[in-house]
């Protein structure tokens, strides 16, 4: 065995790596997120299944006056829904760059603000924030209007699905939080790229399952 | 195989920076597009509406997976542990809809 690769042996006797050379921590986040793929699944399908049998209003799509004759204007806002979605578009393209920053740390072309692991899970934290903001704003405005998880079968798979993916987004800026701290704390460099890299799947994952919820969901009447 | 040997097996170039940015622009455009077809009413009206919104999210999907998950140059055991699943889940959602007749066969 060459002395580099003794020495790669070496580093590796710490790490987590299974019989196929992998990392476990990496097979463990993909076995998860393929779990996670079933659980949106079966949401998504139970929207899909329940969607055009709600009884009563407020509808996704079309206006509906109610026997009070109250007039119910179609509930979803698709230009802030459009806007959150950008904002989670982004905070992706911000989290390779975070991963990037980390796996690189003092080669050529990583300096300054593109090798600023800080600067970037910072940007992807705040935009899945903002992301939730954009969330709660639709939440309280729907409550506003006057469609809650109890008033229809909308309203019921609706609230579920988008909460979950809600649910999952919070976890995911604690994470990139939790990630920021420790960059702060003692600095995270390319022995760490693992740390970054599962939490990274995860955001994407979460970015993907919003790609789907947003097509199915908010633009297909 | 030794570990040593496996792990260097899939050792891989993930994408640069301009990628990246080409990536995030193309997610960004096809939003764009997909909001834009939204609001055209004689686009939404068409038979043509909800093949098109579902291929631009089948796209953007693929995008995201194969380049920023990194599908597409790191080891296919992962490929199998997220592909597996997503199958799965997407028959469980077309058999869901089969069954509650969302959908119809001719």
């Amino acid at each position: 065995m060459s002395a580099i690769a003794a020495g790669a042996h070496e580093a590796h006797e710490h790490t987590h790596y299974t019989t196929t050379g992998l990392d476990s921590r990496k097979i463990a986040i993909w076995a998860f997120i393929g779990s996670e793929c079933m659980l949106f699944g079966s949401l998504i399908s139970t929207y899909l299944v329940y969607k055009g049998r709600s009884v009563v209003g407020p509808f996704p799509h079309e206006a509906w006056t109610s026997p009070t004759g109250e007039i119910f204007k179609p509930i979803l806002n698709i230009p802030v829904t459009s806007m959150s979605t950008g904002v989670l578009l982004f905070s992706s393209l911000a989290m390779v760059l975070a991963l990037a920053a980390v796996e690189n740390r003092g080669k050529p072309g990583y300096e300054g603000i593109l090798g600023s692991s800080k600067f970037w899970l910072l940007a992807t934290a705040l935009m899945g924030a903002t992301f939730l903001g954009f969330q709660a704003y639709e939440f309280t405005s729907f409550v506003h209007e006057g469609l809650t998880i109890r008033t229809n079968l909308f309203g019921t798979s609706f609230f579920t699905l988008t909460g979950f993916h809600g649910g999952h987004v919070a976890v995911g800026v604690l994470w990139l939080m939790t990630l920021l701290f420790i960059d702060m704390k003692r600095g995270l460099g390319p022995k760490d790229t693992i740390l970054v890299d599962i939490c990274a799947l995860y955001w994407h994952f979460v970015d993907v399952v919003w790609i789907v919820i947003f097509a199915l969901v908010y633009l297909i009447k | 195989m030794s570990a040593d040997r496996a792990h260097a097996d899939h050792v891989h170039e993930h994408p640069t920076w301009k990628q990246y940015r080409w990536v995030a622009l193309w997610l960004f455009v096809i939003t764009i597009a997909e909001v834009w077809a939204y609001y055209i009413p004689a686009l939404v009206a068409s038979k043509a509406f909800v093949p098109a919104i579902l291929i631009m999210m089948v796209v953007k999907f693929t995008i995201v997976v194969m380049f920023y998950m990194h599908l597409k140059y790191d080891h296919s055991i992962f490929r199998r542990l997220f592909t597996g699943p997503l199958i799965i889940a997407g028959i469980t959602l077309v058999a869901f809809l089969f069954l509650f007749s969302k959908v119809r066969i001719g």
